[in-house]
């Protein structure tokens, strides 16, 4: 189990070093043979990488610098796309409700996920069970059926009013409809999907030697000094693993807000997702060109994020096996 | 702080604290999809007037009413959306197998490079190639189609499952491989013959998660197909959604219900290999 791609890369690189001393061994041939059959093996996603991967980016990246409306052909306008959407009092509101959504479900999300792996590693009867029911959410959660059942559930009659009316809290607020919860509904929805990152913390938490923890008893740690001392820094790795999947996949979110606010991205875009704005101004308004530009500023928003995740990595990351 | 509790006696009253907390918190994250469940069988005035579980009359007509409701039944949905997620794990099967082969058992030049730029593709947000794709598809007359559904599976697009089979295949040991190689065994023979028997829980965990996801994704099929006839069972649903006055509620929750079975019935048939391709791989499910 890698979790570090730089690692990985590297161990590729070793193994393929070797691997060609040996071939190189034989003759020349061989070698070229062996390139040939490579490729060969490659060859439907070396198409893929051309047609559907870098040509479309490149593709993207030149009609952001235009005026494109899918009839006529692209018109050449410069960084105006870019300019534009600092004036775009929309697109600031999807930017903010965007990093809003990032910055509450991630973290909540990961830390119930780790709450409940810590539970269910105490060696319970019943794990998989647990496991599997805790998982049902991450499965189904993207689905349209569960965007539709959330709209409902949060409504004015919906099952949160209900409950709520039962405990003797009498509510008859929307939430999906209120400005200032419905983007806090859909966080509730993504912290619910935290059965995946459970599971991977429940596989590092297994790797974890008992001798660390037996050992510690001895020494009459209690429970929690454990927990900060062993615990948790062994499973960093895992929790920057699960933070920058996580991060990820929130950014570009749009699902689950399309389906509750109906494709508008209300009430008064609180739930404009980045993505959902992306969508309305390309495949609804004809911006293609504007919609591109929007669609590099995340891919190079997320590609700061993670790089700043990985440069901070080293101060609270710990890697066992890099212990000097 | 120090616990100094011996084990024992720790145990007697915190384990069966532990199941009940965290029994309590599977009903709580079921709720919701159970109470979705209750209300399909629930007629109108009862769904958000009672809260409780059992329907005091059942409406089973929801089911039948629903699958009617829009201008093509529910089979036409169902239906493309099966051949959509047929043609999509057929594709990444077939494409990821063959990439992830050559990554872990081929040593071609430049593999460190490729396997680099196709690791960096896995982060690639969707949407920053969406718009040229959609006018590639468009100029080849695809839309209304399954095709950019399909195709781009079978392009190893997924450049996910490459690497999770990747993984796998490094973790075959190379002996088979060897004895092979000396009876004269070409890539070819070895990668139908040896790997691809031998991954095939890899295979299958691609095959299910490729499966469920393109059950439930809805933006590449929200673009792509305009027209009632060609619709899969989410875009489907997001029209039954926007067409739904107050009166159908029922309804729209028994076709949502009916919608979720597949991904649910594969959860239940292939659980531990899901889990266990979520551990070890990380995939986000």
């Amino acid at each position: 189990m890698i979790r570090n791609p730089e690692n990985l890369a590297r161990i590729d690189a070793k193994e393929t070093e070797q691997d060609t001393k040996r071939a190189r061994g034989f003759n020349l041939s061989a070698q070229g043979k062996e390139n040939l059959t490579g490729y060969l093996f490659l060859l439907p996603w070396f198409a893929g990488l051309i047609l559907l991967t870098a040509g479309p980016m490149f593709g993207s990246l030149y009609l952001s610098f235009t005026r494109f409306d899918l009839i006529s052909s692209p018109v050449w306008i410069g960084v105006q796309n870019y300019l534009a959407m600092l004036q775009d009092p929309r697109w600031l509101s999807a930017v903010r409700v965007t990093l809003i959504y990032v910055f509450f479900s991630v973290p909540l999300k990961m830390l119930f996920a780790l709450a409940l792996a810590l539970m269910l590693n105490r060696g319970l009867r019943g794990l998989s069970i647990y496991r599997a029911v805790y998982y049902v959410p991450s499965l189904l959660g993207g689905s349209v059926a569960i965007a539709i059942l959330w709209q409902q559930i949060f409504d004015a009659n919906g099952l949160v009013n209900q409950v709520l009316g039962m405990i003797g809290i009498k509510s008859t607020t929307s939430w999906i409809s209120s400005p200032n919860y419905a983007l806090g509904t859909l966080i509730v929805l993504a912290v619910w999907q935290f059965g995946s990152p459970m599971i991977i913390f429940l596989a590092g938490l297994k790797q974890i030697p008992s001798e660390y923890y037996e050992a510690a008893t001895t020494d009459g740690a209690g429970k929690i000094y454990q927990f900060w001392r062993i615990t948790l820094p062994l499973l960093t790795p895992i929790v920057f693993f699960n933070m920058i999947l996580q991060m990820i996949g929130a950014f570009q979110a749009f699902t689950p807000a399309f389906i509750v606010s109906g494709g508008t991205g209300g009430p008064i875009d609180s739930t404009l997702f980045y993505t959902l704005y992306i969508y309305q101004e390309g495949f609804g308004n004809l911006h293609m060109g504007y919609a591109s530009a929007m669609a590099w500023v995340l891919l190079v928003a997320i590609a700061l994020f993670t790089a700043l995740a990985f440069l901070t990595s080293r101060y609270w990351v710990f890697y066992q096996d890099e212990r000097r | 702080m120090i616990n100094r509790l011996p084990r024992a006696k720790q145990r007697s009253w915190a384990r069966p604290f532990l199941h009940i907390i965290i029994i309590a918190g599977a009903v709580l994250m079921l709720y919701p999809v159970i109470w979705m469940l209750s209300a399909s069988f629930k007629p109108m005035d009862e769904i958000f007037s009672s809260a409780q579980l059992l329907p005091q009359t059942w409406a089973f007509d929801n089911y039948s009413q629903g699958w009617i409701a829009l201008d093509y039944s529910f089979d036409v949905f169902f239906l493309n959306s099966f051949l959509v997620c047929l043609g999509a794990v057929a594709g990444n099967v077939i494409s990821c197998s063959l990439a992830a082969y050559a990554f872990a058992r081929v040593n071609f030049r430049f593999k460190p490079f490729w396997f680099m730029l196709m690791l960096g593709t896995i982060m690639l947000p969707y949407n920053v190639v969406v718009v040229p794709q959609y006018v590639l598809f468009k100029n080849f007359g695809w839309i209304n189609t399954f095709l950019p559904l399909i195709v781009p599976k079978f392009l190893a697009t997924d450049a996910f499952f490459i690497f999770l089979l990747v993984q796998f295949i490094r973790a075959i040991p190379r002996d088979l491989d060897d004895a092979a190689k000396i009876d004269g065994c070409s890539h070819v023979q070895m990668y139908l013959r040896i790997i691809i028997p031998l991954a095939a829980p890899a295979l299958a965990t691609t095959a299910i998660f490729t499966f469920i996801w393109t059950w439930s994704d809805f933006f590449t099929q929200l673009i792509f197909l305009n027209d009632q006839s060609a619709y899969t069972v989410p875009v489907a649903l997001r029209t039954f959604l926007d067409g739904t006055g107050v009166s159908a509620y029922g309804q729209l929750f028994a076709i949502s219900i009916l919608s979720l079975i597949p991904i649910l019935g594969f959860f239940i048939a292939f659980q531990r290999l899901l889990i266990e391709g979520v551990a070890t791989s990380g995939i986000k499910g």
